[in-house]
């Protein structure tokens, strides 16, 4: 296990967010929290599954606690990445929260439809994105129960 | 702000847990709620399952949005409630919490790997159990956004 000096356990958040501007703020947000956790962070569908695959660049990559996954990627789309995630056996048992800006009733179904773990809307201001991204570090990895 | 859809529409929320003093607590605790919700108990995993395919006496309840269960249970177990919701077509897409006092860690793995929505473990303590019962309480309905849209 991972520890930082106070040796409380710290957590893998993967990032799946094409936007430089979001993930800088999203890295800000996780980081003002004071929960110990490690921060990576993938640009799109495809750098996501090889990270989680352990494969190319990403051969040492940890195995992340909590996955943060946007619907509109590059390359590959979310709701494959996710699709591929909650169909591999030794992936699935991962949270992945959806973070995307679609209100679609269609994408939020499909989400749920895929084994979302829980679907949020990115906020478009910046303080209220913030706090969305807190309170969904304080909800997941303080008050829920992460699979090991 | 626009106007809030919960009011006309309130959240449907199905709490399975066979303890009374449990289902009370966390009446109480949802009471709170800034959005309107419906609590509904079910008793049993047998019980459950009526209630989610309206069968019987449950012919006229609503389709939850939410639901909390409880894993031991009478009758039927609450892995084997998760397990028909997650393989279920129609039910499938309802969030599932898992609100138990176990922590061993072969539940906890066991239920995400039946697409449980995340894991919480009941605290004995009786103000920690409230606090935890909010905590899911505000994360779903006010930070998520539930399969129909209801709390926009």
């Amino acid at each position: 296990m991972p520890s930082e000096s106070s040796g409380s356990y710290s957590f893998n958040i993967l990032l799946v967010e094409d936007n430089p501007g979001d993930a800088r703020l999203a890295r800000e947000a996780l980081n003002e929290n004071n929960i110990n956790h490690f921060f990576f962070h993938v640009e799109d569908g495809l750098q996501a599954l090889d990270f989680l695959h352990n494969k190319g660049m990403y051969q040492s990559s940890p195995r992340p606690d909590l996955i943060l996954l946007d619907l509109n990627l590059p390359k590959i789309n979310g709701h494959q990445v996710l699709s591929e995630i909650k169909s591999d056996e030794s992936l699935r048992k991962i949270p992945v929260v959806i973070l995307s800006i679609s209100q679609s009733e269609k994408d939020i179904e499909r989400s749920y439809e895929l084994n979302a773990n829980c679907y949020v809307t990115k906020p478009l201001d910046i303080n209220e994105f913030i706090e969305v991204f807190g309170r969904i570090q304080n909800f997941w990895l303080k008050t829920v129960k992460l699979p090991v | 702000m626009e106007p809030n859809e919960s009011s006309l529409h309130p959240i449907e929320i199905l709490l399975v847990e066979d303890n009374p003093g449990d289902s009370r607590l966390a009446k109480e605790a949802l009471k709170e709620s800034k959005l309107k919700n419906n609590l509904y108990i079910a008793e049993d995993g047998v019980e459950a399952m009526n209630f989610l395919y309206k069968t019987g006496k449950y012919s006229k309840m609503p389709r939850p949005d939410l639901v909390i269960l409880d894993l031991n249970l009478p009758k039927k177990d609450g892995r084997e409630v998760l397990a028909e919701i997650k393989n279920d077509d129609n039910l499938k897409r309802i969030p599932v919490v898992i609100l138990t006092i176990s922590k061993a860690e072969e539940d906890i793995l066991k239920t995400y790997n039946l697409h449980a929505n995340c894991y919480v473990t009941k605290p004995l303590d009786l103000d920690q159990f409230m606090k935890v019962v909010k905590s899911i309480e505000d994360f779903w309905l006010t930070i998520v956004k539930l399969p129909n849209g209801k709390n926009e």
